[in-house]
């Protein structure tokens, strides 16, 4: 399987293409097709259909929190806010222990996020730059474990955990999600193309180290991708189901999801109790991305893969 | 780039680097011829051993967290173990699997996965390949719907599928509502068995579509803008351009795409455990959408047999590297084809 990194958006070359071209070009119309044809009105209502699609749950999480649950349970549903959201909020943060959950959730998405970040980054840069011997079949091995499902893993790490005694522990969360293939995968496509290698072969004729030429060519050439992996391992941390669910008991030491999920689990559930806890599950995740969404677009399509 | 001189590998051959107080004899003292050797050797293992070093992090823990795990599950399908002592394990060699084999749940839940699986992965590829031919146009505010789209990734498992629960409810929700506006009677969503699994897989589809469609985005920008300059000016209409340029160049990561998505369509359980209105592990009251994930977590943590859990997890893993081989294959074909 052979991989190469797509260029950063060609939006530049499209423009440059389409400024070349007269407007009314005597080639074909078809001929401008691809990246620098102009997006019709139906292209436009398509889009904003599905942006509608994307974003309505998320803006009616939002109304059906700031109601009561009798309201909920009429027809039709409410379609504007109501007057109780900060009550529910108030209330949902106090049921779910929200805070804690906040605090844990935070510390273990930001503990194996630097993780990956710096473990992907060395080795990744040493999978791009540097030959050694059985390179090409670790890296085929660090492809593989992409492939394997996390359910196999589940049984036997939920027995060690047991072992040692750290269900409801926050390590128990964090040690499985310090290690991320895609990781490794991502810094090494990102390397092969962003770091030269006249800059490391220079720095080896000054004769540093290896471990210099990581701290002080590495590192600061691959600062813009560590952000984006980074921030894909937090958010993907943040929203961890599966394994959390498994090792902490909803009363321990929850994560966010793990409380949210509480939430909907009582026996009487206040509907629009439940949508606050989802609301403020999801809030700060959605502001990272209102932040930092440009950058977290490019990295995911900087990551793609063609096989 | 500062350089520490002490450290630095002088050059054996030039005497250009070569330390300022040795510049004035001609032959370096032994003491010198010694120091040099060493920093070589030094220079030299460094060359040759921090690349593991490298790698070596991320290796160790793979084989912690990610190998061993996936043997000793293996390991652990052979035994009888039950979760209220998971260190007693008594060898019973493949009865974890024929039972299993025998359990209509798992046949059950195996049907469900590959419908879920279905519903939920081909008309998400298919949006999102639609979208993301758009999304290549020349558009106002393109970064917008990008990151409008990519919205529903940052959301939780959990969130997500408390919110579907509320929207598909029989009485109150919102879509039964729509339909009602328009002459269709309610469906419950909830208990019968199609629209639950449509139900589960919309989860899916709603939180993956923006991502894919980034994803096919991504390749089609990397496509040569004078493949689709020579094909109009051989006379191909947009949409045999789409069918003869974008596609076959598409082909490796829509093969990816499948893979991925394959994957995850497998383990699908954290959507139709919280879309459960009876709160349990069985994916509805008649098993209507209990997927391999849920049945897995139903044998291992509800009945608390951890040996057939991992039976069910190696028997998943299986299926997933068969359905790896058939991609491999049909892969080839159609590059052989054409």
């Amino acid at each position: 399987m052979t991989t190469t990194l797509t260029p950063p958006a060609d939006s530049a070359d499209n423009a440059a293409d389409a400024a070349k071209a007269p407007r009314r070009s005597r080639r074909p119309r078809s001929a401008r097709a691809g990246g620098t044809l102009h997006g019709g009105p139906i292209a436009y209502a398509i889009l904003i259909l599905f942006t509608l699609g994307s974003l309505f749950p998320l803006v009616w999480t939002a109304i059906a929190a700031s109601r009561d649950n009798n309201r909920l349970a009429q027809t039709p549903p409410p379609f504007w806010f109501g007057s109780n959201l900060f009550r529910n909020l108030d209330v949902a943060w106090t049921d779910a222990n929200l805070g804690e959950a906040f605090f844990n959730t935070t510390f273990v998405a930001g503990v194996s996020a630097a993780a990956v970040v710096i473990m992907s980054t060395i080795a990744g840069f040493a999978f791009a730059k540097l030959r050694f011997r059985g390179r090409g079949a670790l890296m085929l091995i660090v492809i593989g474990t992409m492939m394997v499902p996390p359910q196999l893993s589940v049984i036997p790490l939920y027995m060690m955990v047991a072992k040692l005694d750290w269900t409801d522990q926050l390590q128990a969360v964090i040690l499985p999600s310090l290690v991320s293939a895609f990781g490794v995968f991502f810094m090494r496509q990102y390397l092969i193309q962003a770091l030269p290698d006249e800059l490391i072969e220079a720095a080896r004729v000054d004769g540093a180290s290896s471990w210099r030429v990581v701290w002080h060519i590495v590192f600061p050439a691959a600062r813009p991708a560590m952000a984006v992996l980074g921030m894909l391992t937090f958010v993907q941390t943040w929203n961890d189901f599966l394994w959390p669910f498994l090792v902490l008991t909803q009363t321990g030491n929850p994560t966010v999801q793990v409380a949210v999920a509480g939430l909907g689990r009582g026996y009487t559930p206040d509907q629009s109790l439940i949508m606050a806890g989802a609301l403020l599950g999801t809030l700060p995740l959605l502001l990272v991305f209102a932040i930092f969404g440009k950058q977290i677009v490019g990295g995911i399509m900087q990551g793609a893969v063609k096989g | 780039m500062a350089t520490r001189h002490d450290t630095a590998a002088p050059p054996v051959k030039e005497g250009g680097a070569a330390p300022a107080r040795a510049s004035a004899d001609a032959a370096p003292t032994e003491a010198e011829q010694r120091h040099r050797a060493r920093l070589s050797r030094r220079w030299q293992r460094d060359i040759r051993w921090s690349p593991y070093a490298f790698v070596s992090p991320f290796f160790l823990l793979f084989l912690a967290f990610g190998l061993f795990p996936l043997i000793y599950t293996g390991w652990a399908s052979l035994h009888q173990v039950e979760l209220t002592a998971p260190t007693d394990m008594e060898w019973v060699g493949l009865r974890n699997y024929t039972r299993i084999f025998d359990d209509d749940f798992f046949w059950n839940a195996a049907k469900n996965t590959l419908t879920i699986g279905i519903i939920a992965t081909v008309p998400q590829l298919l949006m999102a390949m639609g979208l993301a031919h758009i999304l290549n146009y020349k558009l106002r505010a393109s970064t917008f719907y990008r990151v409008a789209m990519l919205a529903p990734y940052a959301t939780s498992i959990a969130a997500a599928s408390l919110v579907f629960v509320l929207l598909f409810g029989r009485d109150y929700g919102m879509i039964n509502w729509a339909l009602h506006q328009v002459g269709i009677g309610a469906v419950d969503w909830q208990n019968d068995k199609w629209p639950s699994q449509f139900a589960v897989s919309s989860i899916i589809i709603w939180r993956w579509t923006g991502y894919n469609a980034l994803i096919y985005l991504a390749a089609m920008q990397a496509i040569p803008q004078d493949l689709y300059e020579s094909a109009a000016l051989d006379g191909a209409s947009r949409w045999r351009q789409f069918l003869h340029v974008t596609l076959p160049a598409l082909r490796p990561t829509i093969l990816f795409t499948v893979v991925v998505s394959t994957i995850g369509a497998s383990q699908v359980f954290g959507e139709p455990l919280l879309f459960d209105a009876n709160k349990g592990a069985s994916g509805g009251a008649e098993h209507q959408f209990q997927t391999l994930g849920l049945y897995l977590y139903e044998q291992g943590w509800v009945n608390q047999h951890l040996g057939r859990a991992s039976a069910i997890a190696w028997t998943m893993f299986l299926i997933l590297i068969l359905v790896g081989i058939v991609n491999y294959v049909i892969s080839r074909r159609l590059r052989a084809s054409s």
